[in-house]
């Protein structure tokens, strides 16, 4: 039994190991990474990583080589100690100082992505509004104000600017939501009686999986959206046929 | 009033002394009837073993549930077999959607407030605290028997919410306004959501019970010499939690109360205004708004997050009594360890805001809630130091029990470890309400807590029963339920950091999750095994019940009083007077011939 509850106990140090070094061979790893402050987080992931990965590999060896040589057919007592001061110090004292530099490096990088006064000073660039079970995007239009009737509504696609901070403010007409991005490292809940201003600026074009992220009643999982990264010239042209299409809605209906 | 339970009589009579004199009265007194004996009695080792079959049976419960969760997580809308026929015949056999959220939101209300709780602080806290400090009942047995009687309309409510209109309750055990507020919001959250805060409020007023009980009990009625440096640490966790429950439990039923009224006399603590739910606006059906739908997250975790160590703190109490028993040596720094649980218990009071970093709540607060969250670490990580300080030169037996405390220490590690990623505000943008979380928390409670739960009773059941479990099939069962454990749960963390998120029926509608649905058909097939394998505990138990080995007095040869009583303890418990010497784990001093020094010898 003692050689098999080694092996449990090596086992598990092993699969910690093993998908540190191969998890990212099967897609069990973070997403690719295309938003600018993206990065800081990780690199903050991989901190931590590195930190926990010792104290796991440390605590988990300590584990396995106690259950191997510290068997009952030892001849005579155990050692008979309450403890020891110093060592006590010393692994409170390590772990304490690692945890204080861990939550002070955090800080930075938290601050630019939530603190109102790092926000990249420019306009919002639409109202985000989350419903069950879908996203709508209203876009403020030439007047540059929302509530107007130039006011552009698009269903399910978000469509911004690549390479320039994009700002937006989240609403909810109902219950709680989630606006996620995993490919941007975005997430902000939407809690309906609440305005929240979001930024992220992402660095390629492309089209990015939107995740509803909080429990929104029974058709959650399929709260899908679309973040459509395009270049700025694109933007604006999508836009006018925005517009256009308004326009000719508008006449449609006077008719 | 003929029948005053006679532990309760004993308990009265000599408050303060642990009362070991009064065992002659208890004797006397005449045969109980059955029903006063077995089945409303005030006797604590009876309330305590109904507290853990209760607490066992909703474990199956709650596992099915889990199971069913992870058939639709592997094979998304494909007909269950066997089951499918009977629970789904109106959907083709598959879960609906709405029935996956009801299955999220009962399997984890089940096993929070019907499974973990009850056996930690029920069972165990029943069973253990009179007898391990030399008592012969609890300060107030009757308060005690009605707090294991309080639970059975909660058990009514939570199960009988299915049966109502639009099924149970269907907004995930945290239960957030407007979606649990609101009827239009879904349909689980009819009347199903009422029952399932009246079962919270239930569950509330019967650990509140406990642990009035326990608190007194601690502090009142020691047998003499037994400082509290020298209660066992199972003792000091399970009251340090009861007093967690004391000054957070009345939060969690003010705030159940609150959405009660949300809900029934439409006031609006929690329902913002203009909002237009499924095309109607509850103002126009007369609710009140105007409220906050954080205020119910503050008050929720406030309660919850302390709830949190409620389930963990006892289980390192027993981690920590049968590590020591069985590895032959003194607790490895006691008071370090003492506290340890008062700073944690103690943080756990100012950390709940790291549950809504993501809430749109002040990003500053959030900073401060996570300092004061990656603190707990550190007594976090002195408990796991001075547990393999313990073991450092040890003479380790590796009976079932030991092997389930050691479980126990080698997955909370993982536990507490993953712990840091949530506490960081940063990564938690990403990480935030994905399987890394779900990750964290099972392997803090269940590959945490429910080892300690097993690890305790293979060691006190001698105790409670009279009859040892058989070992043999112990360890089988240890060995497949630690493998498929961590196939289980490890992975978890890799879906997580994939970005998976919790809470959803079908992921694989999205090109970021495709990929994952092998890996979840191996965790679900892992999960099978695992509840599957729990047949070798299920049959030990009943098998060691009724024709296990009988029991001496101390087959573990431990130093607690509790071994001091015969196995099983009669009316009283104690059939000697007792008076303790020194601490619980004075295990190969050199003093005395034998490797332990029982907490009543003098050396």
């Amino acid at each position: 039994m003692r050689i098999l509850t080694t092996l449990l106990l090596l086992a598990l140090l092993g699969l910690g190991v093993w998908t540190f070094a191969d998890a990212h061979n099967h897609g069990w790893w973070l997403p690719p990474n295309l938003s600018t402050y993206g990065p800081d987080i990780d690199r903050l992931f991989y901190l931590i990583l590195w930190m926990v990965a010792f104290f796991f590999v440390l605590t988990e060896g300590i584990l396995v080589w106690c259950v191997l040589a510290f068997h009952d057919k030892r001849k005579g007592k155990a050692t008979f100690t309450h403890g020891n001061h110093k060592l006590e110090m010393l692994w409170t004292a390590v772990p304490g100082v690692l945890l204080l530099i861990i939550t002070f490096t955090q800080m930075g990088a938290w601050a630019r992505i939530k603190f109102s006064s790092s926000f990249p000073d420019r306009p919002p660039i639409a109202e985000v509004y989350a419903s069950q079970f879908d996203w709508r995007f209203v876009y403020p239009g030439d007047d540059g104000r929302f509530g107007t009737a130039d006011d552009l509504e698009n269903a399910f696609e978000f469509v911004v600017p690549v390479d320039e901070p994009v700002v937006f403010h989240l609403r909810s007409r109902d219950v709680i939501h989630s606006f996620f991005v995993p490919y941007l490292r975005v997430k902000q809940d939407a809690t309906p009686g609440m305005v929240i201003p979001v930024w992220f600026e992402a660095v390629e074009e492309g089209d990015y999986d939107l995740i509803c992220a909080e429990l929104c009643g029974w058709g959650h999982y399929k709260m899908a959206g679309r973040v459509k990264v395009v270049s700025r010239p694109a933007y604006e042209a999508w836009l006018r046929s925005m517009k256009a299409k308004l326009m000719s809605n508008g006449s449609e209906d006077k008719s | 009033m003929n029948a005053t339970p006679a532990a309760g009589h004993a308990a009265r009579s000599a408050p303060g002394t642990g009362a070991p004199g009064t065992v002659h009265e208890i004797h006397e007194h005449h045969e109980l009837s059955w029903i006063r004996k077995y089945v409303f009695s005030t006797d604590h080792k009876v309330i305590g073993i109904q507290f853990m079959f209760t607490g066992l049976v909703f474990m199956v419960l709650g596992g099915l549930m889990a199971m069913a969760i992870r058939w639709q997580l592997a094979w998304p809308w494909t007909e269950m077999p066997v089951v499918g026929r009977i629970l789904f015949p109106e959907t083709g056999r598959v879960i609906s959607p709405e029935f996956y959220t009801m299955l999220f939101t009962m399997h984890g209300t089940i096993m929070i407030f019907f499974v973990i709780i009850p056996l930690l602080t029920g069972a165990f806290g029943n069973f253990l605290i009179p007898l391990m400090i030399g008592a012969p009942d609890m300060a107030f047995p009757r308060l005690n028997m009605f707090g294991y009687w309080a639970m059975i309309p909660a058990i009514f409510c939570a199960l009988f919410s299915f049966a109502l209109e639009g099924g149970g309750p269907a907004a995930g055990w945290t239960a957030y306004p407007p979606l649990s507020t609101l009827e239009s919001a879904a349909p689980g959250s009819m009347h199903g959501q009422t029952f399932w805060l009246l079962a919270l409020t239930f569950v509330g007023a019967s650990s509140m019970m406990g642990a009035v009980n326990y608190v007194t009990t601690v502090v009142k009625m020691r047998a003499p010499g037994l400082t509290m440096m020298r209660l066992p640490l199972s003792i000091w966790a399970l009251f340090v939690a009861a007093l967690l429950q004391l000054f957070a439990l009345p939060v969690l039923t003010a705030a159940s109360i609150m959405q009660l009224l949300d809900r029934v006399a439409h006031t609006g603590f929690f329902t913002p205004t203009n909002l237009v739910v499924n095309q109607m606006s509850p103002e126009a059906v007369g609710a009140a708004a105007g409220g906050q739908p954080l205020l119910w997250q503050h008050l929720f975790w406030f309660y919850s997050h302390p709830a949190v160590y409620i389930m963990v703190v006892p289980a390192m109490g027993f981690a920590s009594d049968i590590l020591s028993t069985h590895a032959r040596k003194p607790l490895f720094g006691y008071k370090p360890m003492v506290y340890s649980i008062m700073a944690i218990a103690g943080l756990g009071f100012i950390v709940w805001g790291h549950h809504m970093f993501m809430t749109g709540m002040n990003p500053a607060l959030g900073m401060t809630f996570m300092v004061a969250t990656i603190l707990i670490a550190l007594p976090s990580c002195v408990k796991v130091f001075n547990w393999l300080g313990t073991l450092w030169g040890a003479r380790i037996h590796l009976t079932s029990a030991m092997l389930n405390a050691l479980a126990f220490v080698a997955m909370f590690i993982i536990g507490g470890l993953s712990g840091i990623w949530m506490a960081s505000t940063p990564v938690d943008v990403y990480i935030h309400d994905t399987y890394i979380v779900v990750a964290h928390f099972h392997y803090v409670v269940f590959a945490g807590s429910v080892f300690a739960i097993f690890g305790a009773i293979y060691h006190w059941f001698p105790k409670m029963f009279g009859r040892m479990m058989n070992e043999t099939l112990g360890k089988i069962h240890f060995v497949g339920s630690f493998v498929f454990t961590n196939c289980v749960f490890y992975m978890m963390h890799q879906l997580g950091i994939a970005g998976l998120m919790r809470r959803t029926a079908d992921p694989y509608a999205y090109d970021v999750y495709a990929h994952l649905q092998p890996l979840n058909q191996f965790i679900s097939i892992s999960a099978f095994l695992l509840f599957a394998w729990q047949i070798f505990f299920v049959v030990n138990l009943f098998h060691s019940l009724f024709w296990g080995k009988k029991a001496e007095r101390n087959p573990w040869h431990a130093c607690s009083l509790e071994w001091e009583a015969p196995s099983p303890p009669g009316h009283g418990n104690f059939d000697k007077r007792l008076e303790v010497h020194h601490g619980p784990y004075e295990y190969g001093t050199p003093q005395v011939a034998e490797d332990f020094l029982p907490q009543t010898r003098r050396a």
